[in-house]
């Protein structure tokens, strides 16, 4: 071996160590987290909030005192399992596409003859909204272990899959963030936190697989439309309203993309 | 509501005008035109706290760079060139000469990812959110990887006077050399004030940070 190879062998030797000890220090953090996160599956308190949710659905509530336990969710009247797997969905009677919480909103209004207004006004976590958690927790149980099944087929699923697909990468205020600028990747992190690339299935089927969630950290049960609330407060946007059309865009987008993945719901967070 | 009826009026001009550049149709299936996405946006987003609904309305460079698979394209070279020219001539240099602050100070910056979300109140100093995406000193283990990393920045490069303008570009507007970056733009949009940017320069480029020891 000459000079120069010689030369080149070093440096190549300590930069690979350099390397090696940086991925070793990363690796041992992640892997911390992953333990961490690993011990929080052995009791979920989002159970206690599927129980709360089934005592809300089978309550007689609202002016009409009644249950909503004849809600046509997608499967028809009153069928729960299976039916989260399959939203969001076009629903003939309302001629729109709805998410669970949309759809729960009309149910809550044509059933029980709630005035819903307070229920898309207050804020996540408060009354009267809390219940919409309760019972996302309790309806998205009903499908654990199911294979999401969404695939837009009717035109206005399939028009709602490409708004969605549009506001994913739709880019504003004084960040100029879109959903794409931390999910549009595979493999980033924000922080410590691990961000899955919405556009692919297996990213998709991370997110969307498994919202609503317990989080341990604010000890609050997350729907999925109080996530996606979350995210547009980091992107600098201005709030979007409870179940509006730009939500269940996103939503289709994503449930659309995570096709054949168990769901997992609900799930559990840091 | 006039915000929206301009940000329609825009996706109306703008998406054409987009189609015809690129002699390509708009990537978004049939349901999403202009006309529909402006109309979803009007009715699905409000006021809350600092973040208004004119957050919604996009300047060129969001627009553009919104329909990434045009964006990206070959045939948006030229547009891409543009877009970037357009926002170096938005950068402002330091109005004393002086291009470095305390490397300590631009520590805490890039710390702190507070500021414009509408749980935020206008009067705070905003933070640079720079540890979210990238790895700066060896000691925070907590980064993100969106960015590349940025140790041993100034090490490597040096204080010469095409770094320094460089280094600055890049802080001041993120666009000015990668027109859809995924870096905000935190001088052109107020987020961060020039003497934050002098700390931040430091920390990457003053020999005493922890940036390059």
């Amino acid at each position: 071996m000459d000079r120069v190879s010689m030369g080149i062998a070093a440096f190549l030797a300590v930069v690979a160590a350099f390397a090696t000890a940086a991925y070793a220090q990363k690796d041992k953090a992640q892997e911390g987290i992953e333990a961490y996160r690993e011990a929080l599956q052995d009791g979920n308190p989002a159970e206690l909030y599927e129980a709360t949710g089934e005592e809300l659905w089978k309550k007689p509530a609202g002016p009409k005192n009644a249950t909503l336990e004849a809600c046509d969710l997608g499967l028809g009247a009153g069928v729960v399992k299976g039916a989260y797997a399959r939203l969001p969905r076009y629903f003939a009677d309302t001629d729109k596409v709805q998410d669970l919480e949309s759809r729960l909103l009309t149910c809550m209004s044509t059933l029980q003859g709630i005035d819903t207004k307070p229920y898309v006004e207050a804020a996540f976590g408060t009354p009267p909204k809390e219940d919409m958690n309760a019972l996302a927790a309790f309806v998205s149980g009903q499908s654990k272990d199911i294979p999401a099944a969404v695939t837009p087929t009717h035109p206005k699923e399939q028009a709602m899959y490409e708004l969605g697909k549009r506001m994913f990468f739709y880019q504003g205020g004084p960040y100029d963030f879109a959903c794409a600028t931390c999910h549009g990747q595979e493999g980033m992190r924000i922080r410590m936190q691990e961000l899955p690339y919405i556009s692919s299935n297996k990213g998709a089927a991370a997110g969307w697989t498994s919202w609503p969630a317990y989080r341990v950290s604010s000890g609050q049960m997350w729907s999925m439309q109080w996530r996606l609330n979350d995210c547009f407060r980091q992107q600098r946007f201005p709030e979007p309203v409870y179940a509006s059309d730009a939500t269940v865009a996103l939503s289709m987008y994503m449930a659309a993309n995570a096709l054949g993945a168990t769901m997992k719901t609900p799930g559990i967070k840091r | 509501m006039k915000h929206v009826a301009l940000l329609a009026a825009f996706l109306l001009i703008a998406g054409p005008a987009a189609a015809q550049s690129t002699g390509k149709p708009a990537p978004w299936g049939p349901g999403a035109d202009d006309a529909a996405f402006a109309q979803m946006l009007k009715a699905s987003f409000k006021d809350k706290g600092i973040a208004k609904l004119d957050r919604l309305n996009q300047d060129e460079t969001q627009a553009f760079c919104s329909d990434p698979g045009t964006a990206s394209g070959p045939a948006s070279a030229a547009r891409r060139e543009k877009i970037e020219a357009a926002n170096l001539a938005t950068v402002k240099w330091p109005s004393d000469g002086k291009w470095l602050g305390d490397w300590r100070e631009g520590e805490k910056i890039a710390q702190s990812g507070r500021g414009n979300t509408w749980s935020d109140k206008a009067d705070q100093p905003n933070g640079g959110n720079c540890y979210n995406c990238h790895q700066i000193t060896a000691e925070e283990i907590s980064h993100g990887t969106i960015g590349p990393s940025l140790l041993g920045y100034g090490k490597m490069r040096g204080q010469g006077e095409d770094v320094l303008k460089a280094t600055w570009a890049k802080i001041y507007n993120a666009k000015s050399s990668n027109a859809c970056s995924n870096m905000p733009r935190a001088g052109h949009m107020g987020i961060l004030g020039e003497a934050q940017i002098k700390h931040l320069m430091a920390l990457l480029l003053d020999p005493q940070s922890s940036v390059n020891k």
